[in-house]
């Protein structure tokens, strides 16, 4: 039960410690921003405004998440290793899986927040596009749902490289699986294109391994009206559920072995 | 030595959950993933790469990255190509020419995705997409942005060639063709023989062959295969029509069957065309491709 | 029950980027620490001090060795429930205030909100910060933070408390509030476990000491038996004195340096002081000060020391 108490003051602390940054408010207002843009490119072609509203919105949520994800990620980990903060954490009675998992939280409940605030901008940017707001407007809430799974991962990845580098290289590593995450699919297909046994292994094993986020891609579908089967967010849920799992997992054996000199 | 706080309640190894979590859920990622694959399978039919459908304006957002965009963009052509060969029989390739559109815009050096579009977007279903028109326009783009590959020619002047049967035009460009440098000699005379006597069995073959000898995908080769085995069955009609002929004028009535010649000496057994089925003799009493022919789907066209 | 008590604790930190080496900071360290002392850990930088403390509070593991806190084992963190540690240049996070963090790290003791923010309170006028207790740290001075440092080394009311290089960062009134700090939790029964350079600090604050060069102990036990402790000279300085003066102060070893109008001797032996304090007011000079110079640690290390570093040194170099 203390121990749950620690996991929550960790976590508590954590989102208090990001929303104060500065950097955060720029983000957000600068993401907002962006939104509010959807509308005046909007209103400069015609036939697809309700369209370019939400791929420009939802592009901005998931590109402004990103940053905000990678940025506060390191931040929040990566520094306190670095800048020695951890110190004082860990000379109390803190179990470092509970810093790690604390950390954790309060990183995705930031997220969360920042991402639910955009979302309001994007409504509201699409109510003044479309004058009105129906049941078929809710399609773009699932999108951003997966959004956030897509940001959970990416905050765990940070953390796990935050275990074992330096903040600088963990954003690099963090971005770079990101960006091969999105093409896992298209590398998939090539290693089947090609005549190479072994080419094909390896890009199976790495499709298995790496987060596959293209599968949390929604943002052009939903532009066009597609609805996200359910059956497709639960096991999206449950794939992001598992691999921040084993993230979270790994993290804490290799926290655990970690000297703060 | 193990220093891990996480040995220290008695009972609780956390450590070891830690472990079984990290294998359990990779194990469970596997089948999750699988599971995900299936069902985004219906999403993919209904191709994204057209939500933008200026491969011009993709270019500018790839920020320098185009080259490799335009290669991901291939292998979707490719991909949807070789997808839609296999799932709908009767196949449109709607998306075909757009796709082939985007990747060239992002890479237009990619000849390979010119010279696949021209054979695909020009041929018929269920080969290809039957859009000659389409097939041209992406061949003129690849020879503007590729003024010294004379190949292209070769392919613009099939394409009047052999769908649109446009002879004229075709002897023209096969001209410019083998003015450009390195076209090979055949170049200048298949102008002169097209220009002459139009359409026929040698110089499809040979437009053909060419096809084959330079294919850079299988699918383009096993196309022009396809054909060439339809030329040399054409042939064979041919040859099969002028002793259906003869026996007429021998025997002085028409034959009823190819066993009939067989009876007579005609033929030394039954004509079986290039893929094993036996010839017949149709209503007009001339030679046929045999019931279940799958050379009769492109005789059709 | 010892507060603690370390057995041959040896560190080994690899150093080199491409083959790791292992370098020795910390060698068979044994101490043993009574409760309710106030301990000092004495060294040069680069003694091993903090390696010390860090082992002690489980952020590095020892090479070899064992040591026990509060009789329980160092991956045992629940010890840390009864311990307080302030870190050598401590940091902490920038956008908390005061009074943020010290209810933050009061939660992680778990202790209950009206408790945390009587503490908070009390703890932030102790050291005092009570006029900042709502300013976000990154204003901080170096000064501030490390009382703040203090404080949440103190939020959970600790047995036994660990202070990385306490002093660094003070005014000397800093230095003097923490020196009766420390002090103060020694009359409350607490245990105090510092680490400092600075000989002065050790000197009145200590019960006894452990003193640590190129991670060897180099002795236990009472500041001033230990360094055999006494004045090395004592310093006399006075203004215009005639040069036979000076002449004459020469016969009692003392070697004259003059600053402008001052002239100021050293005086080897204390015997001798009074004579020669004698000598200088009949000959009408005028005596400024007299200081008794004691021997500082650096002294201590130059004399005592040296000659070890530089075996170790030869010892290092045969190694590799």
């Amino acid at each position: 039960m203390k121990s749950m108490n620690r996991i929550i003051t960790i976590a508590f602390h954590t989102f208090k410690e990001a929303v104060r940054d500065k950097v955060l408010y720029n983000l957000i207002i600068f993401a907002l921003l962006m939104i509010g843009c959807a509308i005046l490119f909007s209103s400069i072609s015609v036939g697809i405004e309700e369209i370019i509203v939400i791929d420009l919105g939802l592009s901005s949520i998931s590109v402004f998440g990103l940053i905000m994800a990678i940025f506060i990620g390191i931040g929040l980990v990566s520094k306190e290793i670095e800048r020695r903060t951890i110190f004082h954490i860990l000379s109390k009675p803190v179990r470092r899986f509970e810093f790690i998992i604390g950390k954790y939280l309060g990183l995705v409940f930031t997220l969360f927040i920042n991402t639910a605030i955009m979302t309001v901008g994007f409504y509201i940017a699409l109510f003044y596009q479309t004058r009105r707001l129906g049941a078929g407007d809710l399609v773009p809430l699932a999108t951003i749902y997966f959004i956030l799974l897509q940001l959970a991962i990416v905050v765990s990845l940070a953390i796990f490289f935050s275990c074992i580098s330096t903040p600088i290289m963990t954003a690099v590593f963090t971005f770079c699986v990101f960006v091969i995450g999105h093409l896992l699919s298209e590398m998939r297909w090539l290693g089947e294109a090609t005549h190479s046994a072994m080419v094909k292994k390896v890009t199976a094993v790495l499709y298995y391994l790496l987060p596959n986020l293209s599968d949390f891609d929604f943002i052009t579908r939903t532009a066009h009206g597609e609805k996200i089967s359910g059956a497709l967010i639960l096991s999206d849920s449950l794939y992001a559920l598992l691999y921040v799992t084993v993230l979270i997992s790994a993290s804490i054996l290799i926290f655990e072995e970690r000297e703060f000199r | 030595m193990s220093y891990s706080t996480l040995s220290m309640a008695p009972g609780f190894t956390a450590r070891r959950i830690c472990w079984s979590l990290l294998i359990l859920g990779f194990v469970f990622l596997f089948a999750v993933q699988r599971q995900i694959d299936d069902e985004m399978g219906v999403y993919a039919k209904i191709s994204d790469v057209l939500y933008i459908p200026a491969g011009t304006n993709l270019r500018r957002l790839s920020l320098g990255n185009e080259g490799l965009l335009a290669d991901i963009y291939w292998t979707r052509v490719v991909q949807y190509f070789g997808r839609s060969h296999m799932e709908n029989a009767g196949g449109r390739f709607d998306l075909l020419a757009p796709l082939l559109r985007i990747t060239t815009d992002l890479d237009p050096q990619l000849i390979i995705a010119y010279r696949f579009g021209g054979v695909f977007l020009m041929e018929p279903p269920p080969i290809g997409a039957g859009q000659p028109e389409a097939a041209l326009q992406l061949i003129r783009r690849g020879i503007v942005a590729n003024p010294d590959y004379w190949r292209l020619w070769e392919d613009l002047g099939f394409v009047y060639y052999w769908d649109l049967k446009d002879y004229k035009t075709a002897a023209k460009i096969f001209k410019v063709g083998s003015e450009r440098p390195g076209a090979d000699f055949w170049m200048k005379s298949l102008a002169g023989t097209v220009a002459a006597k139009g359409g026929d069995i040698q110089t499809s073959r040979l437009l053909w062959s060419e096809i084959y000898r330079h294919a850079d995908t299988d699918a383009i080769r096993r196309t022009a295969e396809v054909h060439l085995t339809l030329l040399d069955a054409l042939e064979q009609m041919k040859k099969l029509d002028s002793l259906l002929a003869l026996y007429r004028s021998k025997e002085g009535h028409q034959a009823q069957s190819f066993y009939d010649l067989y009876a007579s000496g005609f033929l030394r057994g039954l004509p079986r065309d290039p893929t094993g089925v036996p010839y017949v003799i149709g209503p007009n009493g001339q030679a046929q491709l045999g019931q279940g022919s799958n050379l009769k789907i492109l005789l059709a066209q | 029950m010892l507060a603690i008590e370390t057995t041959n604790l040896t560190k080994d930190y690899p150093v080199g980027f491409w083959r790791k080496r292992p370098k020795r900071v910390l060698e068979g360290l044994s101490i043993q620490v009574e409760k309710g002392e106030v301990f000092g850990l004495l060294g040069p930088n680069g003694a091993g001090k903090s390696t010390t403390l860090k082992i002690l509070l489980h952020l590095v593991f020892p090479t070899s060795g064992t040591a026990r806190i509060l009789g329980k084992e160092l991956h045992d963190v629940s010890a840390h429930e009864r311990i307080g540690f302030l870190p050598e240049n401590p940091y902490f996070y920038d956008y908390l205030t005061a009074e943020e963090f010290l209810n933050y790290a009061g939660a992680l003791f778990s202790l209950p909100a009206a408790e945390r923010r009587r503490r908070t309170v009390r703890l932030l006028e102790q050291v005092g910060l009570t006029g900042s207790r709502n300013l976000q740290l990154r204003k901080f001075s170096k000064g501030m933070v490390q009382r703040l440092g203090i404080a949440q080394a103190l939020i959970n009311d600790p047995e036994l408390v660990f202070l990385d290089e306490p002093m660094s960062g003070l005014d000397p009134l800093g230095r003097r509030e923490v020196r009766d700090l420390i002090l103060g939790l020694k009359e409350q029964g607490k245990t105090v476990f510092f680490s400092t350079h600075i000989l002065s600090d050790a000197e009145t604050l200590c019960d006894r000491v452990a003193i640590l060069n190129l991670g060897r102990l180099q002795g236990c036990g009472e500041l001033k038996e230990m360094l055999a402790m006494g004045i090395a000279s004592t310093e006399i300085v006075m203004e215009s004195p005639r040069q036979e003066l000076l002449g004459e102060l020469k016969i009692y070893g003392g070697d004259a340096v003059r600053t402008g109008d001052r002239v100021r001797v050293a005086i080897p032996k204390e015997s001798d002081v009074p004579a020669v304090l004698g000598r200088i007011l009949q000959a009408g000079a005028r005596i400024i000060s007299v200081n008794p110079v004691k021997m500082s640690l650096e002294d201590y290390f130059l004399a005592q020391v040296a000659k070890d570093s530089r075996e170790s040194g030869r010892q290092e170099n045969r190694v590799q």
